[in-house]
């Protein structure tokens, strides 16, 4: 019997997420974290290094709020809307002030993938006649040691935390997702500590029940949340939809910076956790955002053998 | 977004804007691909229109890790739950980058771009100076690999002289380079599996590449005019002996925008 990591999201941010720490919240459009962000945000943690593929609304808020030092990323905006405001307002004209290390989603993924492996670089076919290894040095081209050509290698990433929202997790924090997959695996294995938010805490033999669909297995992981409804306006497959309104109504408040400031301060500095963020959605928003039907897998049969 | 000109009616066809007709003449140019992998913003409503009308047996891939995507509405980002369900295949990123596509299995690339040039190099990084931009752009996502890695590369985006520049500020993914011959051996020495891009397609017209590696119009859009064309280009464009006027869009093509792809007119109005 493995002791229990569920955590109180309070106490798994305070006690794992630390000033000047590298901290990936990852999710590509799906399962984003923002209840972690939020948390961060609420416990005031500074000059943190958040890397992310796409930095998204989560990262946005988190640098208006002023926790951030640096982004590692490789595509900064807000999809189908326009540009991330806050970021933009920190990045752009004479003096910017906040650091951007920045590569394409396939270098991203990459790092992540050598940092888990622990290897000291990762070769890729991307970046050839282009400005990216210019404007970012940690880029370089290395040739084959075969001798067939040259490539470009990435650095591996390691960030501190990884925070991962998912379906579901048992409480040693052995973690199932379905739909899309994102980088999740490989920033989970590369990073030293690992905080797992879920919509549902199971049982044991529910997740040895279907092996194949674990990505994350509890030996890296060090916290359990309980968080229904915590990737909100992110989504969870089969659980709710993206809150695409909220992409768009975020574009207006996040031009102004005193629009952001009052955001922040009613969602996330006045509320005391994610169960009174869902509570002031609202039922009739949250039930909007439920699938319009269902789309059940098929049952697959592992067979037993003794 | 708005696109306050409406192209004249002809007989029997109805009204259509120029967003409309970008997105439809994009659409058909995918007749016959097997394999696209679909950029945010408008290629993935010209993707989804030719999955619909032209190429029905298209494979959509999704950077998000999704082969085989059959969308049931058109999703505002291209990681939405619609690209999951029904899908043949959901893989991890690194799988979609490492083996579908720097793998070879990608025929056309559709991006779109803030800046290009006339060898189709894009931008989508910054405009001005990367260290002090005058705007920070969302930068390369998977275009940067798009652009070397798939078969061909497709763009649409809406023609204006600050997008269509003599020089690009940041090349974030590569084109025909300085020029096809240049741009050829290249990607021949360095084993690049893409040929570089085939098409542009703008509000105003389709644009091929010739052998020389540029841009040069060969299809104008009605209600477009090859001044307007010059106006909104930074260079001085090639231009077909035998240009020829874009048929407008069918009746089927504009209900399936207005009804089923896009009924809020997030790329069209």
């Amino acid at each position: 019997m493995v002791s229990s990591k569920v955590a109180t999201m309070r106490d798994a941010v305070a006690e794992l997420v630390r000033d000047g720490d590298t901290v990936a919240i990852e999710g590509f459009t799906h399962l984003i974290s923002f209840a972690a962000g939020h948390e961060i945000i609420r416990q005031r943690r500074r000059d943190l290094v958040l890397a992310r593929l796409t930095p998204d609304l989560i990262y946005d808020q988190m640098v208006a709020a002023g926790v951030a030092r640096k982004l590692i990323f490789s595509w900064l905006g807000n999809p189908g809307v326009g540009g991330l405001n806050a970021i933009r307002r920190v990045t752009e004209g004479p003096a910017p002030r906040l650091e951007l290390e920045e590569y394409s989603h396939f270098g991203m993924v990459a790092r992540y993938a050598a940092g888990a492996a622990k290897l000291p670089f990762m070769p890729l076919r991307s970046y050839f006649e282009t400005d990216l290894p210019v404007a970012n040095p940690l880029i370089r081209r290395i040739e084959s040691p075969y001798g067939d050509g040259a490539v470009y290698a990435v650095p591996p990433l390691r960030p501190d935390v990884t925070v991962v929202h998912a379906q579901r997790a048992d409480a040693n924090g052995n973690v199932q997702v379905w739909g899309l997959l994102g980088c999740q695996k490989e920033a989970a294995f590369a990073a030293d500590r690992v905080i797992v938010v879920v919509e549902e805490l199971v049982d044991e033999a529910v997740i040895r029940a279907d092996p194949n669909r674990t990505i994350i297995p509890g030996i890296v992981v060090d916290a359990v949340v309980v968080e229904p409804w915590g990737a909100h306006p992110s989504y969870v497959q089969g659980y709710y939809d993206r809150d695409n309104h909220f992409y768009r109504d975020w574009d207006p408040i996040s031009r102004d910076p005193a629009a952001t400031e009052a955001w922040l301060r009613e969602w996330v500095h006045g509320l005391d956790g994610r169960a009174a963020y869902v509570e002031k959605l609202g039922a009739e928003r949250v039930a909007a955002l439920r699938p319009s039907g269902t789309a059940p897998s098929g049952v697959v049969d592992y067979g037993e053998y003794r | 977004m708005t696109d306050p000109q409406s192209s004249p009616a002809s007989a029997g066809t109805a009204p259509f804007t120029k967003s409309e007709m970008m997105i439809v003449a994009a659409a058909r140019e995918l007749a016959g691909q097997r394999v696209c992998f679909v950029g945010v913003g408008l290629p993935n409503i010209a993707v989804n229109l030719a999955k619909r009308t032209v190429a029905p047996e298209m494979e959509l891939v999704y950077e998000a890790g999704v082969f085989g995507a059959r969308p049931a509405r058109l999703p505002l980002s291209i990681g939405d739950p619609t690209i999951v369900t029904g899908a043949t295949a959901v893989v991890s990123m690194w799988e979609l980058f490492a083996y579908y596509l720097q793998g070879g299995l990608i025929d056309v690339g559709f991006l779109g771009a803030a800046q290009i040039d006339r060898f189709g190099n894009i931008n989508t990084t910054v405009i001005g100076d990367y260290a002090h931009p005058k705007a920070r752009l969302p930068g390369s996502g998977g275009a940067c690999e798009i652009a070397i890695n798939a078969r061909q590369i497709f763009v649409i985006m809406r023609q204006a002289t600050r997008s269509f520049v003599d020089r690009i500020d940041f090349r974030t993914s590569p084109g025909n380079l300085g020029g096809a011959e240049n741009a050829e051996r290249i990607r021949r020495e360095q084993g690049w599996l893409g040929r570089g891009p085939s098409v542009v397609v703008t509000d105003l017209g389709i644009w091929h590449f010739d052998e020389s590696g540029e841009m040069r119009l060969d299809f104008l859009h009605p209600g477009a005019t090859l001044d307007e064309v010059r106006a909104t280009i930074g260079w001085e464009p090639k231009v077909s002996p035998t240009l020829t006027p874009t048929p407008a869009p069918t009746a089927d093509e504009l209900r399936l925008i207005r009804e089923e792809l896009d009924p809020e007119g997030m790329y069209t109005t």
